[in-house]
Parts: C-alpha cells; sequence; structure tokens
C-alpha cells in the first residue's frame, strides 16, 4: 500500500521568545525538514517615514532613536549625518569624536547583545547573555553619564551632539576599554570552543559569497560570507579615515562565521575606542544650527556602518523645515531577503539559530 | 573611498547602447526611461567595469505629478556608485519592471514600495504587501494618502 505523505504548515510568531519581538515565520515541513519558509512582518509598523514628513529635520532625530532601539546611538548618527550632507553644516571635531567614540561602544553593546542572545536561542539559558549585560551595563552607565538616557539617547544634534561629557567620563570611558578585551577573552574561553556551540552552528545556515552581494546583505552578515566591505573603510564618515582598525571576515558565511565576526569587530571597537579617547580634542561640541533648519531643495543619500549593517537615510528636501521624503535603508529590513533560502534544508531548531544570527530588531525591520 | 562614476560618461555608454533609454544625467544620476529600466540595470550589472553587483538601497518619492523610484547602486569590487532614476507618470497603477531577477536583494524593498506607496513591480516573485496587512486601504507613503 503506498503511504500517503503531506508537508505540513507550522507558524512560528508573531509571539515567540526566539523572534525578540514581533516576527512570523511560516514554515512549510516536510516531515522535520524545512522546505519552505516565508518571514511575515509589520507588526510593529508605526509609519514613521510619514511620521517624519510633518515634522521639521530636527524632530526627527529621537524617530530615529526608535528604530533599532538596542543601537539608538548610531541611528541618530546616520540620520544627522544626511541632513548635514543635504544642509551643509559642518561638524566640530570634537563632536565628531564624540560621535565616533558613542557608535564604537554601542557597537560593542550591540555585538554583545547578538551574542548574547544567539547563546540563548542555543539553549544556554541566559547564563552567557548575563555576562554580556554585565559589560553592557557599564556602557549604558557611560552612555547615562552623556546624556542622562539609558536607551533612547537622542544625543546627537546636527551639526554636532547635545552635551559635552562630563568630567568623571574619560577615566570610566578608559576603565572600561582597559577592561574589555579581558571580558572578550573570558567569552572566548567560554563559548568560541564550546563542543555544543561548534555542533550547532559550524555549516549551519551558509550564506555563500555571491549570494550574500546579491542579497543586499551588510554589515556582519555580509562580512561572515568572506566580502571585505565595511562603509568605514568604503565610505569613510566622521573620523573613521584617521583610525586605524581591521575588518574581520569569515570564511564560509555560517552562523559561526557570523558570531565569530562579531567578538572580532567587539575587539576592532575597543581598538578605535583606544585611539579616540587618546586623540579626543577640546573645543566646542556643536556647531550653531537655526531651530528651523530649511536645506536647500535636493535630496541626500547618508549611510554608515551601523552596528547591524548599512543604515542609510535618504532625505528629499523641497526647501522647507520638513523633510519631502524620509527614507530609512535599514539592515535589519534588508539582511532578512536571505533568510529563506538560509533556512531551507534545515530543522526548525536550526531556523532558530540562523535567524539569531542575523541579529534583527523588529522596530527596524517595520519602521 | 568610494567613487562616484560620473553619470555623464554612464549616460552615454548607455545611450549609445540603448538609444532613448536615458532621459537625463547630473552628478552621479542617471534617469532613464521606465520600460528600458531592466535592460539598463543588467548591462549595469553584468558590463565589465561597471559590475555593479550590489543594490544598496531602492525607494520611491511621490513627486505628485510623477513618482519616482530611485536605485542606489555599489560595486563591490571597484567600490563606485550610482543613482539610477526612472519615473512613471500615472497615480493610476503605475509600474516599473522588476529587477529581483538581476538583485536579489530587491525582493523586499519592492515589495515594501508596492505596499507603502502603490507602485507594481511587473515580473516580481511575490508582489503583495509587507508592512501592512492585506486589504490595508490605500498607500500610506503617497502624498494624498492623509
Amino acid at each position: 500500500m503506498a503511504l500517503r505523505t503531506e508537508s505540513i504548515l507550522v507558524n512560528m510568531g508573531p509571539h515567540h521568545p526566539s523572534t525578540h519581538g514581533v516576527f512570523r515565520m511560516r514554515f512549510i515541513f516536510d516531515g522535520e525538514v524545512i522546505v519552505d519558509m516565508e518571514p511575515v512582518f509589520g507588526y510593529l509598523h508605526r509609519g514613521i517615514e510619514k511620521l517624519a514628513e510633518g515634522r521639521t529635520y530636527a524632530q526627527n532625530i529621537p524617530f530615529t532613536d526608535r528604530l533599532d532601539y538596542l543601537s539608538s546611538m548610531t541611528n541618530n548618527l546616520a540620520y544627522v549625518l544626511a541632513v548635514e550632507k543635504l544642509a551643509g553644516i559642518p561638524v566640530p571635531e570634537r563632536a565628531e569624536y564624540l560621535r565616533v567614540i558613542m557608535s564604537e561602544l554601542m557597537r560593542i553593546c550591540n555585538h554583545l547583545l547578538a551574542v548574547g542572545f544567539l547563546l540563548n536561542e542555543l539553549g544556554a539559558f541566559f547564563t552567557p547573555l548575563m555576562y554580556m549585560f554585565r559589560e553592557r551595563e557599564k556602557v549604558l552607565d557611560l552612555f547615562e553619564m552623556v546624556c542622562g538616557q539609558r536607551l533612547t539617547y537622542n544625543y546627537m544634534r546636527l551639526g554636532g551632539v547635545s552635551h559635552d561629557i562630563p568630567p568623571e567620563f574619560l577615566p570610566a570611558a578608559k576603565k572600561f576599554v582597559r577592561e574589555m578585551p579581558g571580558r572578550i577573552d573570558e567569552y572566548e574561553r567560554l563559548l568560541s570552543e564550546n563542543e555544543i556551540l561548534l555542533f550547532r552552528t559550524k555549516g549551519v545556515g551558509i550564506l555563500p559569497r555571491e549570494q550574500a552581494i546579491n542579497a543586499s546583505a551588510s554589515g556582519p552578515v555580509l562580512r561572515a560570507s568572506g566580502v571585505r566591505w565595511d562603509i568605514r573603510r568604503a565610505d569613510p564618515y566622521s573620523i573613521y579615515d584617521r583610525l586605524d582598525f581591521d575588518i574581520p571576515t569569515g570564511e564560509v558565511g555560517d552562523t559561526y562565521d557570523r558570531y565569530m565576526v562579531r567578538i572580532k569587530e567587539m575587539r576592532q571597537s575597543t581598538r578605535i575606542l583606544e585611539q579616540a579617547l587618546e586623540q579626543l580634542p577640546g573645543g566646542s561640541v556643536c556647531t550653531r544650527v537655526p531651530q528651523l533648519v530649511r536645506p536647500p531643495a535636493g535630496e541626500a543619500y547618508g549611510h554608515i556602518e551601523a552596528p547591524k549593517g548599512e543604515l542609510g537615510f535618504y532625505l528629499v528636501s523641497d526647501g522647507s523645515v520638513a523633510p519631502y521624503r524620509f527614507k530609512i535603508r535599514s539592515p535589519s529590513f534588508i539582511n532578512l531577503t536571505a533568510l529563506r533560502d538560509m533556512v531551507r534544508g534545515w530543522k526548525l531548531a536550526d531556523a532558530v539559530v540562523i535567524f539569531g544570527s542575523i541579529d534583527i530588531v523588529l522596530g527596524e525591520v517595520d519602521r | 573611498m568610494t567613487v562616484e562614476l560620473s553619470a555623464a560618461d554612464i549616460a552615454a555608454k548607455l545611450s549609445q547602447r540603448f538609444p532613448g533609454a536615458v532621459l537625463e544625467s547630473g552628478g552621479a544620476t542617471v534617469l532613464v526611461e521606465s520600460h528600458r529600466l531592466l535592460e539598463v540595470a543588467r548591462f549595469l550589472k553584468e558590463t565589465p567595469g561597471l559590475d555593479f553587483d550590489y543594490v544598496t538601497s531602492i525607494t520611491a518619492v511621490d513627486y505628485c505629478h510623477y513618482f519616482e523610484v530611485i536605485y542606489h547602486l555599489i560595486s563591490i569590487q571597484h567600490n563606485h556608485t550610482l543613482v539610477l532614476k526612472t519615473r512613471c507618470h500615472t497615480r493610476h497603477n503605475p509600474t516599473v519592471p522588476s529587477v529581483v531577477a538581476l538583485w536579489q536583494g530587491a525582493e523586499l524593498q519592492e515589495r515594501e514600495i508596492y505596499d507603502l506607496m502603490g507602485i507594481a513591480f511587473s515580473g516580481h516573485p511575490n508582489l503583495k504587501r509587507i508592512l501592512t496587512w492585506e486589504g490595508f486601504p490605500g498607500h500610506p507613503l503617497r502624498r494624498d494618502y492623509l
């Protein structure tokens, strides 16, 4: 007698602990193996692009905090860079340094969470994550010193930053930078050669180099696939051309490489921080900019290497006080393009890990 | 350092290859006829020396009397950029050819434009709403949507 088989549809999410927000994956299974997957999202869509069209350029800065709420500083930076490009606003050197310092602290913070939650997905429930939180807490304390906030900073301004750093910031930041390499060694001792981690991530969810480029992947996902592409080097903004750092890349583009690239990037960020804190010049931290900036009619695309990938703002001005069009090129959203091909052929438990290794924040996917 | 390719040079190359396809060029921007978009995009991707292998961002702007679709292209190999634009002059079912066959990275971005701006992409493998839900009335990013 011929056995009748059929594929099963499984809905994972939108409320599922491994999706870090409201994200749904519609799986088609053949037995235990994933045949197809469709990502479904938009549950957190707040229409930020539309809302921004009704507010002035300066009023839009807090909106950017709420995109990728785990790396608000870099969101601020990408947006103010785009406006400064559009309106031709100069930035004092001290502010450039402060921006880079904050961005690299933010990158460390983001990668700590990315790695920590990846381990959560692997079943190391919250133990590694608590180690990561220990360091993240220090960074959040630093941010609290400079702007009084721990999550949505609203620190960057058109033409600079909102406050100069308080006197206690530099010693605390230097102490953090001194301690951080040892902490990363500690994570590596704990994790990088862990049997379970290797078994679950080596060779899992491979994104080949050509496909990573073709699918517009960016950030650690692209670099893990072996593409040496970092906007801090490819199209340097702020003062990155003066700083010395390497671009870590992976070889095969599997989940382990994505994990490893993030670990290595944290080390590079500490290197950048060391130099930037050392070279920090004096002077003012913000150019005097009129409250209502009216950039000349035209358009500008400003992009940065955010922790999750290329974050870009495409702004169109019609010469008024509000942007005519405010488009966010968000790395989390576009990095999801290749997810379907990455999970096909794997089992559900692997899909959770592969998804975790992309590192998305739904606030940025849905905007 | 990213080099912005001179749009004039590329426009000259394109006009030679596809007469009448280039409407305007200036800075790093080339504006092409929407029905020739796919062949132009293929030429940009596959011609040695240009090799635009990476599409950074695709977006659309509603200029009221026309829609503009903007492609930010990068060549990772050569580190140069180009902004490719095309326009559609109708508000009722504007359509632009899809470039998903060339760049997979366009897939979600074109769906987003379809959802929020109401521009259809012919040849897209799975063109449906992405951020709002099926049956959502209107396209929120249009200027006449209140």
